[in-house]
């Protein structure tokens, strides 16, 4: 892992219009991702965690400039791509690749595996003929499938297989950064760890740089050096893993580790996890305060009415809480 | 001993698809003792929720149970007719399915869903029935249950929904629940909140209860026995505790494996996964159905059914590795501690 900045993440924010009103003149704005900034360095997999709706796949879509991000910089190596036209961007796509959630939707059923993994070659020119075919056949066994998997269609493939297909995909292009956006969610306990450890391997042997999106706590812990938490389009908390996991500062990183289950039915018959009661606010009208302070159990009225600012707490250990 | 509520004995379910005969389930047995908390932990495919919905006697065409009995009270589930079934559903047997957004009607509001499980079974009258309803949701913990009984399904969040479903399964106070996959579609915080809502209803009201999942974890945190199917057959069965302490099946071992560990340097450890694909039930292999994926696979265990061993009154493995005659591996002896020494 080099020292080298890859992505810097500056101020994030994407928020959606949502037209109300008869005319649609009234207009209210979804706040999926409110101010995220972290940096990512080249070689290393950062983690970001949260509930359902917390914006980290808005944030990882944002960042692969699949979405035009309200505000907010996104720096890849140097050259800030946030505000950059469909046209400007085109070559930084090349670079910057993602790996789906559902293995099931995001092939194209009508097409062949050659020609899902084909069609990023076909699109950056890279290569033609006999020369694309070999490609093909080399990026199939990099992700441990052969050669007579290229003529098949996804439905003959399991969930496991299928993932492996996106991965390829994903590597047609020899991108240096991966957007894994919840890759093994939909994959079986005995298959994740198989994609898991792929993962691992194509990274050491690539050189490749992850952004992690996941709701499994334990796996994230397993593969990402840092970690950032999410909640209500922000973070939360963002530090080293160990850090994170070990020391952890905010009481939402607390509740969210501590709903985790664990194995040893020792330990998991007599936990009390720290039951978070409530529900997450609507992102259309965010609280004033501390975006957590109404599900919060440490929240005081400073916590209802300003909001924390994101700092370090020491040692690069990022929180957002007032009683820190 | 604790009374007997369900008894499943050498069940054996298919569908006739066009492809031809698929044996979803292969000689599954297993019984459920009153107000007792069980698992059946596998992967997709397994045959676990077939196997939930031959006991609730939902099975579509074109599945059909082909052998075997399922006995609830000393009463045999199959032989009764479709009218006898109907009084049993949902009012003795309770499911709760995985996906609370389709398993709810959004036409009708909670309410109304709640109270029809009591009119159809309690023969309750409508005052009764929707004093009921805020009860029952009070019970499960949604907040202003007055109100909320005349709210619809959409206007609930994915948690509140499954407490619903829960109420819903509850109202009618069966006997056994089944709990299809309850948390898989939820939040890690809401799973927890869930997991703890059955563990403590079971307390309270003692019914028996079926999790069905495919988390190691939820099933560690509240189950008292877990079987692990494979291939549409029970590989090991034990107590909580044996199947994570003492797991004896190679497949067990792979499962616990393939988790990354909680704690701090043990969680950077490489994954150790299951090689290979699950089965494919059309052609499902002979003998084992792990065979084909095990380590520790001897030339018996393609040719042969793998006779069962009981290792106590309450553990018991389907795998030639038990036989007092087996191979002594390495490997295998060094796993058996399971996820205490892994």
């Amino acid at each position: 892992m080099s020292e080298k900045t890859l992505l810097e993440i500056k101020d994030l924010k994407m928020y959606f219009e949502n037209r109300k009103g008869l005319l649609g003149k009234k207009i209210e704005y979804v706040k999926a991702v409110d101010g995220v900034s972290f940096t990512i360095r080249q070689g290393e997999t950062v983690g970001l965690v949260g509930e359902s709706g917390c914006g980290k796949s808005t944030t990882g879509y944002s960042i692969m400039r699949l979405y035009r991000p309200t505000s907010g910089s996104i720096i890849y190596d140097g050259v800030d791509i946030a505000g950059m036209s469909a046209k400007e961007v085109w070559p930084y796509r090349k670079k910057m690749q993602m790996i789906f959630q559902d293995p099931y939707a995001s092939l194209n059923p009508r097409m062949t595996v050659s020609d899902i993994i084909g069609e990023p070659l076909d699109i950056y020119h890279l290569c033609e003929g006999k020369e694309r075919q070999e490609r093909i056949y080399e990026l199939l066994n990099t992700v441990g499938l052969g050669k007579e998997h290229a003529s098949r269609y996804p439905h003959e493939f399991s969930g496991g297989q299928r993932q492996r297909v996106g991965i390829a995909r994903a590597l047609a292009v020899n991108p240096e950064f991966v957007v894994c956006d919840e890759p093994i969610s939909a994959l079986d306990v005995s298959i994740q760890a198989q994609v898991v450890n792929m993962l691992e391997d194509l990274q050491a042997s690539l050189g490749l740089t992850y952004l992690f999106i996941a709701h499994d706590l334990s796996m994230v812990r397993h593969i990402s050096r840092k970690v950032g938490v999410m909640y209500l389009g922000s973070l939360v908390e963002l530090a080293e893993t160990e850090e994170l996991y070990e020391h952890t500062l905010h009481p939402y990183t607390k509740a969210l580790i501590s709903a985790v289950p664990e194995l040893d039915p020792a330990i998991s018959k007599t936990k009390k996890a720290q039951m978070l009661t409530g529900d997450v606010p609507s992102p259309i009208d965010t609280p004033k305060g501390c975006k957590f302070a109404s599900r919060c159990p440490y929240a005081t009225e400073k916590c209802m009415e300003e909001r924390p600012v994101f700092k370090d707490a020491g040692g690069g250990h990022f929180v957002a809480c007032h009683l820190i | 001993m604790a009374e007997r509520l369900l008894d499943v004995r050498h069940l054996h379910t298919s569908f006739f698809t066009h492809l031809g005969e698929v044996k979803a389930i292969r000689d599954v047995s297993f019984h459920v003792d009153k107000s007792e908390i069980i698992g059946i932990v596998g992967e997709s495919g397994s045959g676990k929720s077939v196997t939930s919905l031959s006991v609730m006697g939902l099975l579509a065409y074109p599945g059909k149970v082909t052998e075997g009995e399922i006995l609830f009270k000393g009463e045999d589930l199959l032989k009764k007719k479709k009218r006898e079934m109907r009084k049993i559903q949902g009012n003795q047997i309770s499911m709760i399915f995985q996906d609370p957004m389709t398993s709810l009607n959004p036409l009708f509001t909670i309410g109304n869903q709640i109270t029809e499980v009591l009119h159809t079974h309690k023969k309750m009258g409508k005052a009764e029935a929707n004093e009921r309803a805020v009860e029952m949701l009070r019970m499960v913990g949604i907040p202003s249950p007055e109100k909320r009984v005349r709210s619809y399904p959409h206007e609930f969040s994915g948690g509140m929904r499954q407490r619903a479903m829960i109420a819903m399964a509850l109202s009618s106070e069966p006997d056994l629940l089944i709990a299809d996959e309850p948390t898989t579609a939820l939040d890690v915080t809401i799973q927890a909140q869930v997991l703890a809502l059955m563990k403590e209803l079971n307390e309270r009201l003692g019914t028996a209860t079926i999790l069905i999942t495919h988390n190691l974890g939820c099933a560690s945190s509240i189950c008292d026995r877990i079987l692990v199917m494979y291939g549409g057959k029970i590989m090991e069965e034990g107590t909580t505790e044996e199947i994570f302490y003492e797991p004896r099946h190679p497949y067990t071992m792979g499962l616990l494996n393939s988790v990354p560990k909680v704690n701090g340097e043990q969680s950077k450890q490489r994954l150790v996964p299951i090689l290979g694909t699950p089965p494919d039930m059309l052609h499902p292999p002979t003998g084992c159905p792990f065979y084909p994926r095990c380590k520790f696979a001897v030339k018996a265990c393609a040719s042969m059914d793998v006779p069962e061993f009981q290792l106590s009154g309450t553990h018991r493995v389907s795998c030639f590795m038990c036989h007092p005659d087996a191979p002594v591996k390495e490997e295998y002896e060094k796993q058996k501690g399971g996820i205490r020494h892994v």
